[in-house]
């Protein structure tokens, strides 16, 4: 089995990268982006009966900050 | 005084830190991420600057879940001092010790130079060989160093005079131009400028100095 983890910065957290990537694209001439945030994906492999309650444990103690991030948990 | 300086995979400011603290006149432990222990009676333990763990994941997040820092934690906790600098301010904040976190530098660029820092207080073992308002010369060298906490946080930090330095030309975007925060009991301090790299005439700045012989002066009375 595997988990998908979507982690982004909080909202209200400056994304300079996700501006940078907004600003080049507007270079490029695609007009209509707004904004652009910036995150990551993480998956893993998982042993077989690990719960979506563990994977949230990981995100809380290392796969996130979440002073500054959120993050969601896909079981997949 | 007899300082721990903690060595992670990565880390390459460990032996500056160690010749700072040794320049003035303390013992030093090099410590090994996979230790589990602090050598007997540390007075106090550097965390250093660096890339440990190649700054995978975030800067100093898997540093500060390694075993070392579990000694680091109860060392805090009982009420030792511990001091991080730059990559070892990333890995303080990971661990909890000190609140925040350090994001990319607004624009984006690693950054290398000579900036001015204001010390904002002179009440805690690591600042009280300045004044505070005094305005000295340090390096810094990070991409990750635009200092980042909630509101509510940044108002308890100035409230309870736990900023240590502030820029006073803000060069990565740091809420409150926040370069050094202490906690709440004051023996914790991180910073990102580099003072260990501003503490011998040969470096080009000696404005360091004041911050490994006050820290000295402190705890060898302690």
């Amino acid at each position: 089995m595997k988990a998908r983890v979507h982690v982004m910065l909080k909202t209200g957290v400056l994304d300079p990268q996700g501006e940078a990537v907004r600003h080049a694209l507007g270079a490029m001439g695609f007009d209509g982006v707004k904004g652009v945030r910036q995150g990551k994906v993480i998956e893993l492999e998982l042993a077989d009966g690990t719960s979506e309650a563990d994977v949230a444990t990981m995100c809380e103690k290392l796969l996130a900050n979440t002073v500054i991030e959120s993050y969601t948990v896909e079981m997949v | 005084m007899h300082a721990a300086v903690v060595v992670f995979p990565g880390s390459n400011c460990d032996r500056d830190l160690s010749v700072a603290f040794e320049a003035a006149g303390a013992r030093v432990s090099m410590v090994w991420h996979k230790d589990t222990d602090l050598p007997e009676g540390v007075d106090i333990v550097g965390i250093p600057g660096g890339f440990s763990f190649g700054d995978y994941l975030r800067c100093g997040a898997i540093a500060a879940n390694s075993p070392i820092c579990k000694a680091v934690i109860a060392h805090a906790d009982r009420g030792g001092y511990v001091m991080g600098v730059c990559n070892g301010f990333q890995v303080l904040t990971e661990t909890g010790l000190l609140p925040g976190a350090l994001l990319r530098n607004a624009g984006l660029k690693y950054i290398c130079k000579t900036v001015g820092l204001r010390v904002e207080t002179s009440n805690s073992a690591f600042t009280e060989g300045y004044n505070a308002g005094d305005v000295i010369n340090i390096p810094i060298a990070h991409h990750d160093g635009n200092y980042f906490a909630d509101d509510a946080t940044i108002k308890l930090l100035q409230d309870k005079d736990r900023i240590a330095f502030t820029y006073t030309d803000n060069p990565n975007g740091a809420k409150a131009d926040i370069a050094g925060i202490l906690s709440e009991n004051r023996r914790v301090m991180g910073m990102m400028p580099h003072p260990e790299r501003a503490a011998d005439a040969g470096h080009g700045g000696t404005d360091g100095q004041a911050l490994f012989r006050a820290l000295m002066g402190a705890l060898t009375v302690a």
